[in-house]
């Protein structure tokens, strides 16, 4: 479960190294933001469909702020720059969220009575198999989007080579927000069903999760939207794996360990050198 | 001079050393994401020789750099062969598993904190962050610092030209980590006590956000950004919250309208060639 929403936050982050090579670190803000924003308007009163899809709105709005300041004003700046600008949003989101809605840790009412299925020795939570089946769908939709459409043909080849892709008559600057936006409605929809599931949200959700969702990117291979998916599952399956063996004080060197191993034996992680956003012919 | 006001210029040097750490390996086209995790290293190693031994201070904070330098040469070795990021990811994979197990070190505290015996005043810190800031001056008045600039603007130039890219980025990256080392020495001797949870990734962060905020091309843009990252939310105390707000703002703001930093080379030869002329005048 954990880990499908680790997959999420790291498609998010994926699509954004694949295409633009650039690590957004304001998508575990928008992931807080998603978190904390469906919080909000169900504590006003909104119907919970409804305040989903206006944290999504929100999500996909902020992502288009984060574009403009990251990446259209700053194209020709130094490698560092957008992601500096990326990590002060992410410090900005936060700050803005203790600001209007204070730091305390907030709590959702049960939206689902919570159902399970005795399958054997397994329990297996209804909602929770709904969100893990859920997000492997969308992350399919968005695949299959890279691999057989025009735009996905596209964003290919700005991920290729974007000075090519220009002269070759791709619309970059009307495809860039578009990878931000989608980048922006995953992270958004994380944060929504981690809201949903755990009942409970605060400032700074955003950032142990994002760091973990980092490792996952990186586990599976940056740029490689299934190998996101495989490393949120690995980087799951480690955390659980080390506390029922190790106890809870090495959850993270077991996982940063395991980042760093990778790193230092297999670079490009488990899937890489054939990212789904590089050319395919 | 108030306890207030010394307490601020303690921190400021010892920024600004931290800083310094930051700038090396970025000079050299490399992202350091766990310099709080080299300062652990140096702070936890320095403080522990001078509370278990009778080795002096000034000998003992050098030390904890040295062995910092260590575990930085034993992590670049094999990961610098990659290109981009993944260096920056491995350092950040590191600094969190050094947290993660000083946070289990009984030996040393544990989560509870270590406290340090020996005490050093701002003089002292106040003379190791200058002879770190001549010291990185020297360093980039010689062959070593025009061949690291060389690297950071074009590393297959840089190579052609016959200059031996890996060896220089390693060297970049070890020698920051020497001095990540200090500075967290320093901190554990000015404030007597350490602990882990300090040395987070976000302080990582907001080190690498001086150097970017004061400029990477010149050695004077990161004693420049710590200065105004320490005063600035200082000034801005009184926003409580806020503060945090508005400096995030500001911080967007500068990347748009001068991303290279505060000062930059162009600016700093302007400079000597307006002083030039004024004299031939």
């Amino acid at each position: 479960m954990l880990g499908s929403i680790y997959a999420m936050v790291g498609v998010a982050l994926t699509l954004s190294i694949g295409v633009l090579k650039f690590l957004n670190f304001s998508i575990p803000g928008l992931f807080m933001v998603g978190g904390m924003a469906t919080w909000a308007l169900i504590r006003a009163g909104v119907p919970w469909l409804l305040a989903t899809a206006a944290a999504l709105v929100v999500g996909a709005a902020l992502a288009l702020v984060v574009e403009r300041f990251t990446w259209r004003w700053m194209r020709n700046a130094d490698a560092f720059v957008p992601l500096v600008s990326s990590m002060a949003f992410l410090i900005l989101f936060e700050n803005i969220a203790v600001v209007v809605w204070g730091s305390d840790l907030r709590g959702l009412p049960r939206l689902f009575a919570s159902v399970d299925w005795h399958v054997g020795y397994l329990i297996v939570s209804v909602p929770q198999l709904f969100c893990l089946v859920g997000s492997v769908a969308l992350i399919s939709g968005l695949s299959l989007l890279l691999a057989k459409t025009r735009i996905g043909r596209a964003l290919r080849t700005i991920a290729e080579d974007s000075e090519t892709a220009l002269l070759l008559g791709v619309d970059v600057k009307r495809l860039v927000p578009l990878v931000f936006v989608i980048s922006g409605l995953f992270a958004a929809l994380a944060g929504i069903l981690f809201a949903i599931n755990y009942r409970q949200v605060h400032p700074f959700m955003g950032e142990a999760l994002g760091l973990k969702a980092i490792s996952a990117m990186v586990v599976g291979g940056m740029g490689n939207v299934w190998g996101a998916i495989v490393g949120g599952l690995i980087i799951g399956l480690a955390e659980v794996l080390s506390i029922q063996f190790l106890g809870a004080d090495f959850v993270d060197i077991a996982v940063y360990g395991l980042l760093l191993l990778i790193l230092v034996i297999r670079p490009t992680g488990l899937f890489g050198g054939e990212s789904s956003m590089r050319a395919r012919a | 001079m108030s306890g207030y006001i010394q307490g601020i210029l303690v921190l400021l040097a010892i920024n600004i050393v931290f800083a310094y750490a930051a700038f090396l390996p970025m000079a050299a086209g490399q992202l350091n994401l766990g310099v709080s995790g080299f300062a652990a290293i140096g702070g936890y190693v320095s403080a522990y020789i001078s509370n278990k031994s009778t080795v002096s201070v000034a000998v003992a904070i050098p030390l904890g750099g040295v062995a910092a330098g260590f575990i930085a040469l034993a992590v670049a070795i094999p990961v610098v062969r990659t290109r981009g990021i993944y260096l920056a990811l491995a350092t950040f994979a590191l600094g969190q598993i050094v947290q993660a197990t000083i946070l289990n070190l009984e030996e040393v505290g544990g989560a509870a904190g270590y406290p340090v015996t020996a005490f050093v005043g701002f003089p002292f810190v106040a003379a190791f962050a200058l002879a770190v800031f001549t010291f990185v001056c020297l360093l980039f008045a010689t062959r070593f610092g025009i061949a690291i600039t060389a690297v950071h603007d074009d590393e297959q130039v840089a190579d052609l030209m016959g200059l031996d890219v890996r060896a220089f980025q390693i060297a970049a990256f070890t020698i920051g980590a020497v001095v990540a080392g200090i500075g967290g020495g320093l901190y554990a001797h000015s404030f007597n006590y350490i602990e882990a949870q300090y040395f987070s990734i976000s302080l990582s962060i907001t080190i690498v956000l001086y150097v970017l905020l004061g400029g990477t091309q010149s050695v004077l843009g990161p004693a420049l950004g710590a200065a105004v990252f320490t005063l600035l939310p200082e000034l801005l105390r009184g926003g409580a919250q806020w503060r945090y707000v508005f400096f995030a703002a500001i911080l967007i703001v500068v990347m748009v309208v001068r991303p290279q930093g505060l000062v930059t080379g162009a600016q700093l030869r302007r400079l000597i060639a307006m002083a030039r002329k004024d004299r031939l005048a």
